[in-house]
């Protein structure tokens, strides 16, 4: 494939806009799909639409009629009201109802595809389930100096207006109602006593969906139109935390994925010595998946290698902190006159790596260093020291585990001998408020249950109450 | 931290309130409510009095937030009515208040704080419009009265349990309304947010207010509300804390288990010493 102005006018620009537009509508009611859980709404509306779709087609004997939309809307909304009815009829939950009325309503419809398809070749079961990206032609241009033609924009292919208008609509009605969306898919019940009837908007919501998925079969396929109302919002949803960035970014990776996927389609096989091109639709859905896979990976906050190095850098602390508390330890058995001296480094981090659950001895390493640049700890003739800083930390640390060792024990009436792995893990999260609590009464607890000293609190932080 | 109530809801509104409301806040005729043709509830008959903190009590399953939820018109009645101020609770929505289960919401939604307590203000919008400087200014004032202006912006899953639910107590503050139901507002929140919690009650109250709570936790129900509903599938018992929290009606409800009875017998206690 060669690129020149004309064939990307006539082939490659009306099939970008197609696809652009058509998942760009889907990603804008898919995410008020999968905010309000009812992904799968869209996948039986999409599958409960084909009869819908056969049926307009059979009356009015052309793709071309409006009255196939509304036989899709028509079909998708009286689908969601079957799932309703069903699911009160049946005593079956909501997901199994879906399953029967979209399955048996898709059946349906793919049975009297086989009827249409015998009489007109011009809408078979490729075009309804796959689209046909690659046959939406616009052959009015003569080269780019030719779009300034309005006449030209006229013959703009038939399928492209009719998702550019289908797009319109979906951005404008949920300008429009965005308050009633937002309200009804966040607290249902609230907006009913409100007087915003929640039924009536998803009712609306659901023949949207209807709307869009209709406009988009011929263009990215009925069956893949599912893949474009659920994963670029699935997407979105990992990357932000407010209702507009949703939208916004939810549809600025279905443009993504439209334009990526129709370009890798056409042009990836080629690159890759290929001689024929790939399905567009087919690829735009895959790139869709890859980006809902990138984003649960990739994701700032929500995704997999941010956890991963959350994770580690609270392993991190609490390794650092044990190993303050271990050396704030030793200090007590010298000034108990048990021990002459604190342990040499090696042994430390030895012991910390057998004390601390989860500590390796390259994690206790780190931490080691980490002390010793925040200057917690010093090396004094191959032993590690607290400084002042260190041991004021440890022990407010060491305070912590006690105190948290007496509560477990006194107030909740735990055995002694249980509560130092618990006390443990609750000493790194003890705020100072929480800290204040454990103690009660002027003077405090002084001794734990192993009867160990509870250090005393940090002077600028007892009396201050929160 | 706290502001008083005046400053927050607009005076016009609280000039609104009649002096002497002529009708109970809300009034109960005969309400049954089955899910399933099976009865939950049965002939509720209830008067509510007028600017009162009244809990609804009783065991687990003994429909109490259905009591609330068929009130606002959330649920269907097989049978009876429910007027508020006089008339049919449809026709009252825009003076009525409500604070759902703080579980009953999806919490990870992309909103902010402010965005939730903005939705108080949607019945006043109105359809189809956007919510004016003038409404998020009233809601932000109602964050403000809970403590939680400097939350505002932040994504109402960043928030603990107890300021979600003070985010909840705003936004039901923002409604502005006259009679105000609430489901547990009191479960699972911090010492401080139950504070702040049983001080704006008082103050909505003092404000002419009536405020309708599920309530669980038998202990602070003297303390917290001058009526109590005693609600076992049936009305078991309806009036002041003082007269109604005696240990046969708790038995009633309750089914007598022991653990409850001491309970019970502690929050009598309470009630007597407290008045």
């Amino acid at each position: 494939m060669s690129f020149s102005a004309q064939e990307f006018l006539a082939i490659d620009l009306p099939a970008l806009l197609a696809a652009t537009l058509a998942t760009v509508s889907c990603a804008l009611v898919g995410s008020f799909l999968v905010l309000r859980r009812q992904s799968l709404m869209g996948d039986a509306i999409a599958h409960a639409a084909l009869p819908g779709i056969v049926i307009a087609f059979l009356i009015a004997g052309t793709r071309a009629s409006p009255a196939m939309v509304l036989g899709a809307a028509a079909a998708g909304t009286l689908a969601t009201v079957l799932i309703e009815a069903l699911r009160r009829a049946a005593r079956v939950e909501s997901q199994a109802s879906m399953g029967v009325v979209f399955s048996i309503m898709f059946a349906a419809g793919v049975l009297l595809l086989e009827q249409a398809a015998a009489r007109n070749i011009d809408l078979d079961a490729d075009c309804v389930l796959y689209g046909q990206l690659e046959d939406i032609l616009w052959l009015a241009p003569d080269g780019f100096a030719s779009l300034l033609d309005p006449s030209v924009w006229m013959a703009m292919p038939r399928e492209v207006v009719t998702l550019a208008i289908v797009c319109a609509a979906v951005v404008a009605l949920i300008a429009l109602f965005y308050k009633e969306l937002k309200i009804t898919s966040f607290d249902p019940g609230l907006a009913t006593t409100l007087g915003i009837n929640s039924s009536a908007v998803h009712y609306g919501l659901m023949a949207a969906t209807a709307l869009v998925v209709v406009a988009s079969f011929e263009a990215v396929g009925s069956i893949l139109v599912i893949a474009m109302l659920i994963c670029p919002a699935a997407a979105a949803r990992m990357f932000t935390d407010r209702l507009p960035s949703q939208l916004f970014v939810s549809a600025t990776l279905a443009a993504l994925a439209a334009i990526a996927g129709y370009v890798l389609a056409g042009f990836g096989p080629i690159w890759l010595g290929a001689e024929h091109s790939l399905n567009a639709a087919g690829m735009i859905a895959v790139v869709g998946g890859a980006l809902v896979g990138l984003a649960i990976v990739g994701s700032p906050r929500h995704g997999a290698i941010a956890r991963t190095i959350r994770r580690r850098r609270l392993s991190l602390r609490i390794a650092r902190e044990d190993l303050l508390g271990l050396l704030y330890r030793f200090e007590e058995a010298t000034d108990r006159g048990e021990r002459e001296v604190g342990p040499d480094q090696e042994s430390a981090l030895r012991l910390l790596v057998r004390l601390a659950p989860g500590a390796s001895l390259k994690l206790a390493r780190r931490a080691m260093q980490c002390c010793l640049r925040d200057g917690s700890l010093r090396l004094d003739g191959g032993r590690l020291v607290l400084t002042e800083a260190g041991r004021a930390e440890a022990r407010r640390l060491v305070r912590s585990h006690r105190l948290w060792e007496r509560y477990l024990v006194q107030e909740l009436g735990q055995r002694p001998d249980h509560v130092h792995r618990t006390a443990m893990e609750l000493e790194h999260i003890t705020s100072p408020a929480m800290q204040q609590e454990l103690a009660p009464g002027p003077e405090g607890p002084d001794r734990d249950p192993h009867d160990r000293p509870i250090p005393p609190g940090d002077p600028s932080e007892t009396g201050k109450n929160t | 931290m706290m502001k008083p109530l005046h400053q927050v809801v607009s005076p016009r509104s609280l000039d609104e309130l009649p002096e002497h409301s002529a009708a109970s806040p809300l009034s109960i005729h005969d309400m049954t409510v089955a899910y399933r043709r099976k009865p939950v509830l049965w002939d509720i008959d209830y008067d509510a009095p007028d600017r009162s903190l009244i809990a609804i009590v009783g065991p687990n399953g003994a429909g109490k937030s259905t009591l609330i939820k068929a009130c606002l018109g959330l649920i269907p009645m097989a049978s009876g009515r429910v007027e508020i101020y006089g008339k049919p609770a449809k026709a009252q929505r825009g003076i009525v208040g409500y604070v759902p289960q703080r579980e009953s919401v999806d919490w990870d939604f992309p909103v902010s704080a402010l965005d939730v307590v903005c939705m108080g203000r949607y019945g006043r919008i109105g359809w189809m419009k956007p919510v004016s400087r003038l409404h998020r200014d009233a809601a932000m004032a109602c964050l403000e009265k809970v403590g939680l202006t400097d939350l505002a912006n932040r994504q109402i899953s960043q928030l603990s349990g107890g300021q979600q639910q003070r985010v909840f107590l705003a936004r039901a503050l923002a409604q502005e309304a006259k009679l105000y139901f609430m489901d547990e507002p009191f479960a699972g929140v911090d010492a401080s947010t139950e504070q702040a919690i049983v001080e704006t009650l008082r103050e909505l109250k003092a404000h002419g207010r009536t405020v309708i709570c599920v309530h669980h936790d038998l202990h602070t129900v003297p303390e917290y509300f001058d009526h109590a509903l005693l609600l076992n599938m049936r009305v078991v018992a309806a009036g002041p804390v003082g007269d109604v929290f005696t240990p046969e009606n708790l038995q009633k409800t309750y089914g007598g288990r022991l653990t409850l009875l001491d309970q019970a017998a502690q929050a009598l206690a309470r009630a007597e010493r407290g008045g």
